[in-house]
């Protein structure tokens, strides 16, 4: 009797098998699925069409039937003397006389106030190829003296021009030192102190409560939300150690800050972050290297630092490196804390130091997305490519560092 | 020795056993004067950690009183009302806490299920060549900064609900898109945590599963899932308590205002979502806004703490050790 259940039953077990077998491909899939998605909808609105309307046709500023960018650097001048007011003109003056300004950045100007291209309406690449005949339609209906053109909103200018109001004219440039000035300060701060955490807790710590309890601790850390390390960051360096922060002690202070909502505090904060992470990393590497290679070393006579500064640390640099760079990582593409302790919105002026105000690219892409025009949506895609192409070379140095420099015990 | 049996128990601390055997030994007894300097730093660093936590516990806890003792504020009304309106002096935390619950149960919703799929699949099913291109996918998607996310929400995630529920019902802003993306967020989480448990699970355990004619469906989720079930409920756990404290794509994706609603589809503000907002903007310190930001954030600190504490227990108390 029973043979007969047995393989009716063998049937629908195997068929359970094959159906599960697909949905946990699926499910693998999903991933691989959102993945594409993200990349999907960062590249789509990263290029695509836009009308360009201008507010005085450069045709009509053509001097003698030479046209406007073939023009001298004095007839250019001459055009923003006629339709700038004094004022404007004495402003420019006054940031580097006219004199000195190259016939590029003059001709710039002319087209920044005098002609004042304005993107009236944007689409995405998806759009901008299946939709094209449309979209010519409907921008000769609704803006006939627009002109359609392709535009990538990824390009070098978006990487060398600082933040403005207009998106058409803004670029990364301020938002990428920030961030860097802020990594520098996070690294310098966190890689000693997170290293020295590591080896005193693998070569030196005996195991005692304290032990346990700061082990403990680092594992919990590693679980606050980092909004938490925000408001930690605000209470303790920009209000409490303000003086320290805003580098009134040192009388270095920035006469347009003069508070404690700094790089210096944003990397003071950042640090706290990455922190238990890095202890962890390096926790990891340090233990990796054999009890073996510091015997021998204890067997020659080493005391137990040269042990640790000649033998041990060397062994396991690559691995510590390696943990430290997907710290950094993790806190280049931080924003929330950040938002917290007080990033500024609008900076036009590159920071030049610890105690300039900050903006850092996340929170760029923060403000551009939450902004309701759809030209910042394309601009936010664009710096999001920046930010992923920064962080996709920072784990591609840390992967390769691994391959290459890991020893097997 | 009994000591030392129970030493042994973790990877960590099997390390403490060669360091007390050096010690025995007297291998590094030799020290020179500037050694306990470099000592004394290496101390000092290791305690910077228990600092930081203090200094956490010190802020919250200063703020949060300051913002209690005030006389507009009550600490049942915090815990009761569901109205948070500091402009007319309402401090309710409900309409925070049930959008950070949305957002939250929505995100779990999506990564437990499919999550634990992949972790199935990449420690039963796939073979090697198939993980080593699966995993670092799934890294990637882990390593991607939280603002993009957030981004992603609003320019994919909310078109598309609204076009599959229609624009009517589905506001621009709402904790359904926000949910569905932190899941996406966490999934890598879950999944990798699960498959380290799922690995740690011993072969023998599976090949007398095949032995006794289990299929390879029923020896995973009959064997091999329960043996691993206290590292994937504490994965599950971590991913609850990282879903709680995502701030990026809430504040970018679910709205913003407090709002005291269960519908998915309307937008509400959660607790992060609302720190980042009022910190965001011009804030005056010592106002009774910037204090009600660290009462929330108190509440925030020891929900996540809790639920973390909670899963490193249940790691230690339930793991199956296998020789």
């Amino acid at each position: 009797m029973s043979a007969d259940i047995f393989n009716t039953r063998l049937d629908a077990r195997k068929r359970a098998g094959m159906i599960s077998h697909g949905l946990f491909m699926a499910a693998t899939i999903v991933g691989i699925v959102a993945l594409t998605a993200l990349l999907y909808t960062v590249i789509v609105q990263s290029f695509g069409l836009v009308a360009v309307e201008n507010r005085v046709d450069p045709a009509t500023l053509a001097v003698n039937g030479v046209p406007l960018e073939e023009l001298s650097k004095e007839q250019l001048i001459a055009i923003l003397q006629a339709n700038l007011s004094a004022g404007v003109i004495r402003r420019y003056e006054s940031e580097q006389p006219f004199a000195e300004r190259t016939r590029e950045n003059v001709y710039a100007l002319v087209l920044e106030r005098v002609v004042q291209p304005r993107i009236v309406e944007s689409w995405s690449l998806s759009d901008s190829l299946l939709r094209r005949a449309a979209i010519q339609a409907e921008t000769a209906a609704k803006h006939p003296n627009a002109k359609l053109v392709f535009r990538s909103w990824l390009r070098p200018d978006f990487i060398t021009k600082p933040q403005a109001s207009v998106p058409d004219l803004a670029g990364v440039r301020t938002a990428i030192l920030g961030s860097l000035w802020t990594i520098l300060i996070t690294l310098v701060v966190a890689f000693p102190i997170g290293v020295g955490a590591a080896i005193y807790l693998e070569e030196y710590a005996r195991d005692t409560w304290l032990t346990r309890a700061i082990q403990t601790n680092i594992t919990n850390l590693a679980g606050v939300p980092s909004i938490i390390y925000g408001m930690l960051g605000l209470a303790i360096f920009v209000r409490m150690l303000e003086p320290l922060t805003s580098g009134t002690l040192f009388g270095a202070a920035d006469p347009t800050t003069a508070n404690g909502r700094t790089i210096l505090s944003a990397g003071l904060t950042l640090a706290l972050l990455i922190l238990p992470l890095l202890i962890i990393n390096s926790q990891e590497a340090i233990r990796a290297v054999p009890r073996s290679l510091r015997q021998a070393a204890y067997g020659l006579g080493a005391t137990q630092w040269q042990t640790i500064w000649h033998h041990v640390l060397p062994s396991a640099l690559p691995g510590i490196l390696t943990g430290n760079i997907l710290a950094v990582s993790r806190a280049i593409g931080e924003t929330a804390p950040l938002v917290v302790i007080g990033a500024s919105t609008f900076i036009v002026i590159d920071p030049n130091g610890p105690f300039s105000k900050f903006t850092t690219l996340p929170i760029q892409i923060y403000q551009w997305t939450a902004r309701p025009q759809p030209e910042f949506r394309h601009i936010a895609a664009a710096a999001i490519v920046v930010l992923l192409v920064m962080l996709l070379s920072l784990n591609a140095a840390a992967v390769l560092l691994r391959n290459r420099y890991t020893r097997r015990w | 020795m009994q000591g030392d049996t129970t030493i042994i128990k973790s990877g960590w601390m099997k390390q403490r056993v060669g360091a007390a055997l050096d010690d025995q030994l007297g291998l590094h007894r030799k020290r020179r004067p500037t050694e306990s300097l470099i000592q004394a730093f290496l101390f000092f660093c290791g305690v910077v950690s228990v600092f930081t936590t203090l200094g956490i516990v010190f802020v919250l806890g200063r703020e949060a009183m300051l913002f209690f003792i005030h006389p507009e504020v009550t600490l049942v009304e915090f815990l009761t009302s569901t109205k948070w309106q500091p402009a007319i002096g309402d401090f309710g935390i409900w309409p925070l806490v049930t959008a950070t619950f949305m957002t939250s149960v929505i995100a779990v919703g999506v990564a437990l299920p499919i999550g634990l799929a992949v972790a199935v699949y990449l420690s039963e099913y796939a073979s090697p060549r198939a993980r080593g291109i699966l995993k670092p996918i799934l890294e990637v998607l882990a390593g991607v900064p939280t603002v993009v996310y957030g981004y992603f929400a609003l320019t994919f995630m909310t078109p598309l609900l609204r076009s599959i529920f229609g624009e009517n019902v589905v506001e621009i802003y709402n904790t359904a898109s926000a949910g569905l993306v932190i899941g996406i967020l966490i999934l890598p989480l879950v999944s990798s945590m699960s498959e380290d448990a799922l690995s740690a699970v011993p072969r023998s355990l599976r090949e007398a599963a095949y032995g006794l004619g289990a299929t390879r469906l029923e020896t995973a989720l009959k064997v091999v899932v329960p043996a691993a079930l206290s590292g994937i409920t504490a994965a599950f756990i971590v991913a609850v308590s990282r879903a709680f404290g995502e701030t990026m794509i809430v504040a970018i994706a679910a709205g913003a205002g407090p709002n005291f609603t269960l519908n998915p589809f309307k937008a509400a503000e959660t607790m992060t979502g609302h720190i980042v907002r009022i910190s965001g903007g011009d804030l005056s310190y010592d106002s009774l806004d910037y204090d009600s930001l660290f009462a929330i954030g108190l509440v925030l600190f020891l929900i996540t703490l809790a639920l973390n504490l909670l899963s490193q227990q249940i790691v230690r108390r339930f793991r199956e050790v296998y020789e």
